[in-house]
């Protein structure tokens, strides 16, 4: 029996970089196959390669026994290859179902098949609405979009780029039902991604690649989550631990927080209510879409319409101010997307220092003192460790992970008492991911006081000391989040315990985030 | 099929070139255009290319034309690196022109003027601009309006506002029933630099203002803001800089250029109110702000090649029998290089089968 798909020796030069050196790789019918590896090693060059997107220097494709030069994603759709994207491609003036029935047949009929995505959606758990606008998304919906997408061509080999981050527990373990039962009926899947767990226990073999080239290959059920991220970072991890404080003074306080939508599919906020402390960390857990954007934005002053009084920083009303004069009285934010929001792409890395830094010391007069915000870029770089060519690289000459330490860097210089953090690690590899924590942790035993907000519960877990449950809009009650379980979590994640909307306004309300009600 | 692929990285080099090649390809261009009009093209262009700068009087000229198309060209790089996309300086300058005429015809009774009534001449002028430029502002802020398409409409208001006036209220009593304002008497005439040619103090106030625009764009805080909204509104947002400030400023400030341009005209040119303040200086500087790659210093340039272009084209009527139209003619081609060398710079030409 031929095998799927074998690629020998698969070279990929661009500019300055060798992204494949001679790759081999061999994926079974119905295998589970992970391709492991950290940010640049290779692993998008190589999953373009086979998608028919980028075309190999060099090296041999063999799909089901027979040679084959994938020339474009239509070619590699027609062989039955398709892809889930980590960066989506999707165009945002057109609905869920226009976007997927660009990639179909011109005949195909919307409405039919917009109940062919409903029942797909549902059939693999992923909530979606055919007719939504594609800009009126979140990240993480966007994402479903795309799996439900490739689900629907019923592939032969089904390429899902860091998949799950955007799923509850519950829902990935349905995701991974719905694999192993697309795997059961012959469909060959490559999985890339780095959370090991996942890979131990969903795939049956797995591909390690370090810089363009592959480090090993081996059976993920057999190797413990050490030994593969060694063979995938060529050293140990830094261990990051979360030790338990007293949290203390009350800092920032959202009260009885509601806010109208401002567009048709933008989520409405009711009634959220928390409390954070210095020197606490606490996490805002939920699914993608949710309401997190909203009340990120709230918090930040990016969306100034709230009640005056539903923002209290030191106990003074901040609702009405805007994101330059609540970062005056100490309030720093990460926002989730780098590039456009929380820096400007072709700036230079020194003047989107003062994105964030305005105050006497970058500004004279008016006039920008180039000399400090150069030192202030400088110091950055050097402290958080950020590859970049210098204070005058472009934002967007950073890769992700390194433009996310920028701005966690810069952020964090500015002293914050309270910090803002959405998705602090999204696309970022795992040695930044793990640098990006432990500055978070370090910063809470300074004394700040730390919002995450973050899709990946691990994450949660391992650096919050409080959490709380945002679903529809409504906020959960805050536990300690050494009291916790995952699946208690991803229950109220989902919001559909108790079936009843009125538990979680109830939790809102009796939020006074000192008491755990969940103890 | 042709179709276009984006560089992966485009040449920076190769886009502050794009303009020396739009003028490269317009004058070819223009000497093919003089062949098949049955002139010269050796001629054709040394009208528009030595002619306008043999001499000192010629030298002056392209001062006096340099200076609208520079000040309405600023205020058009401010707004379009702030993304506000206002293409109405021409009805501004006339708004300008308009309030510095009615300005200097209510103080001037036949003596006087000096500093102080010239002072208050050109600020009539700028405030004109800038009350006209609020108009497209409010409406943008207020109801959410194109300011493409309300700035230009004004325009044409403007035209027709200019035209009542001198004709009606501004017209000169003793002046035959023409369309035209009195003269102003000498008082209230701009300082020349050069005596017996047309360059006046105006000049001099554009170049202030090209090298205050310098310093705001490049070095000052404000001009910072501005652009981070051009660039990235997110950005912006979540820097906590306020885009509806960003279009009030920049409409206001290029309102006041257009209006200072429109008031040098009226007391520094012309010498009265006329139908025709400006021959389409406020659109020219369009193209003007993009050939100078919407520095400051670019402009100066560029508006010098616009003014040889503005020069060029009044000596082909006179020398070679050719229309005006060639004028725009010219600032068609050069605009049309200067756009397709753009998009080349950003992308590849393919054929695709």
């Amino acid at each position: 029996m031929p095998t799927r798909l074998t690629l020998r020796h698969i070279t990929k030069h661009y500019p300055a970089v060798v992204a494949n050196d001679s790759v081999d790789l061999v994926v079974q019918p119905g295998e589970i196959h992970a391709i492991l590896g950290e940010n640049g090693a290779g692993k998008s060059t190589l999953m373009k390669i086979i998608y028919g997107a980028v075309k190999p220097d060099a090296g041999e494709v063999i799909w089901n026994g027979v040679p084959v030069h994938i020339a474009s994603p239509a070619a590699a759709r027609q062989l039955g290859i398709a892809m889930v994207f980590q960066h989506f491609s999707l165009f945002d003036t057109l609905t869920v179902t226009e976007n997927i029935a660009l990639g179909l047949p011109v005949d195909t009929k919307l409405d039919a098949l917009a109940q062919r995505i409903a029942t797909t959606a549902t059939q693999y758990g992923l909530e979606l609405e055919p007719q939504r606008h594609v800009h009126t998304l979140s990240v993480g919906e966007r994402q479903r979009v795309e799996i439900v997408r490739a689900l629907l061509t019923n592939p032969q080999l089904l390429i899902l780029d860091e998949p799950t981050s955007v799923l509850t527990p519950q829902a990935v373990e349905k995701l991974f039902d719905t694999l192993r039962r697309l795997a059961a009926e012959g469909c060959s899947i490559l999985y890339i991604s780095h959370k090991l767990d996942e890979i131990r226990a969903l795939c049956h073999t797995c591909t390690v690649m370090r810089a363009g080239r592959v480090t090993g290959v081996c059976d993920p059920r057999q190797e413990s989550a050490a030994g593969l991220s060694r063979m995938m970072i060529g050293g140990d991890l830094p261990v990051v631990t979360a030790a338990s404080r007293r949290p203390g003074a009350l800092v920032l306080e959202a009260f009885h927080l509601s806010l109208e939508k401002n567009h048709p599919f933008a989520t409405a906020l009711v009634d959220v209510s928390f409390r954070l402390h210095a020197g606490e960390i606490l996490g805002v857990a939920g699914i993608s879409g949710n309401g997190q954007q909203e009340l990120l934005a709230a918090l930040s002053g990016e969306d100034t319409r709230v009640a005056p009084d539903a923002v209290l920083l030191d106990g003074k009303a901040i609702g009405g101010l805007n994101a330059a004069q609540r970062r005056n009285l100490g309030l720093a934010f990460v926002p989730e997307e780098r590039l456009g929001r929380g820096a400007v792409p072709e700036m230079s890395l020194a003047s989107n220092v003062l994105l964030s830094h305005q105050s006497d010391a970058t500004i004279r007069f008016g006039m920008v003192r180039t000399g400090a915000i150069d030192a202030i870029a400088a110091t950055i770089i050097d402290r958080f460790r950020v590859k970049a060519g210098g204070p005058a690289a472009l934002a967007r000459s950073l890769s992700g992970g390194n433009l996310q330490k920028f701005i966690v860097g810069r952020e964090i210089l500015s002293r914050p008492r309270v910090l803002l953090v959405a998705q602090p690690t999204w696309g970022v590899d795992v040695g930044a991911a793990a640098q990006i924590r432990a500055e978070l942790i370090a910063l809470r035993d300074a004394g700040c006081a730390v919002l995450v907000i973050s899709e990946e519960l691990d994450e949660l877990f391992e650096i919050t000391d409080r959490l709380v449950v945002i679903a529809k809009g409504r906020m959960r009650a805050a536990v300690a989040t050494a009291e916790a379980t995952v699946e208690q979590i991803g229950l109220w994640m989902s919001g559909l315990e108790d079936g009843s909307a009125g538990e979680a306004v109830m939790a809102g309300n009796n939020d006074n985030g000192e008491d755990p009600l969940h103890a | 099929m042709l179709s276009l692929q984006p560089r992966a990285t485009p040449s920076r080099l190769m886009s502050y070139l794009s303009p020396v090649l739009a003028v490269l390809l317009t004058t070819m261009c223009g000497a093919i255009l003089f062949t098949l009009l049955g002139k010269n093209p050796i001629a054709g262009l040394s009208v528009f290319f030595w002619e306008p700068i043999k001499n000192v009087r010629g030298w002056t000229e392209i001062g006096v034309k340099c200076t609208p198309l520079i000040l309405c060209a600023l205020g058009y790089a401010m707004c379009y690196r702030s993304a506000v996309m206002s293409i109405g300086a021409e009805g501004m300058l006339l708004a300008g022109a308009m309030a510095a005429g009615a300005t200097a015809l209510a103080l001037d009774q036949g003596s006087g003027g000096g500093g102080g009534a010239l002072t208050l001449i050109v600020a009539a002028g700028v405030l004109g601009g800038m009350g006209w430029a609020a108009i497209t502002a409010l409406l943008r802020d207020r109801f959410n309006t194109s300011e493409i398409l309300v700035s230009l409409m004004l325009v044409y208001v403007a035209e027709l506002l200019l035209s009542y006036l001198v004709s009606g209220p501004l017209r000169n009593p003793m002046g035959f029933n023409f369309p035209q304002s009195r003269l102003f008497s000498s008082g209230f005439l701009l300082p020349t630099l050069i005596p017996t040619t047309r360059l006046n103090l105006g000049f001099i106030l554009a170049l202030l203002a090209t090298l205050a625009a310098w310093i705001f764009m490049s070095k000052s805080f404000a001009g910072f803001r501005l652009q981070v909204g051009g660039m990235a509104p997110l950005a912006a947002r979540y820097a906590g800089f306020s885009q509806r400030r960003a279009l009030w400023t920049t409409l206001l400030v290029s309102g006041g250029a257009a209006g200072l341009a429109g008031a040098i005209e009226t007391v520094g040119v012309v010498g009265q109110l006329t139908q025709s303040m400006s021959p389409g200086y406020g659109f020219a500087a369009i193209i003007v702000a993009y050939v100078g790659r919407l520095q400051p210093v670019g402009i100066l340039f560029s508006s010098f090649v616009m003014a040889l272009f503005y020069i060029g084209g009044e000596l082909a009527q006179s020398r070679l029998g050719l229309p005006n139209a060639i004028t725009g003619v010219f600032q068609g081609m050069l605009l049309f290089f200067l756009l397709g060398a753009d998009v080349l710079v950003a992308n590849r030409l393919r054929w695709r089968a």
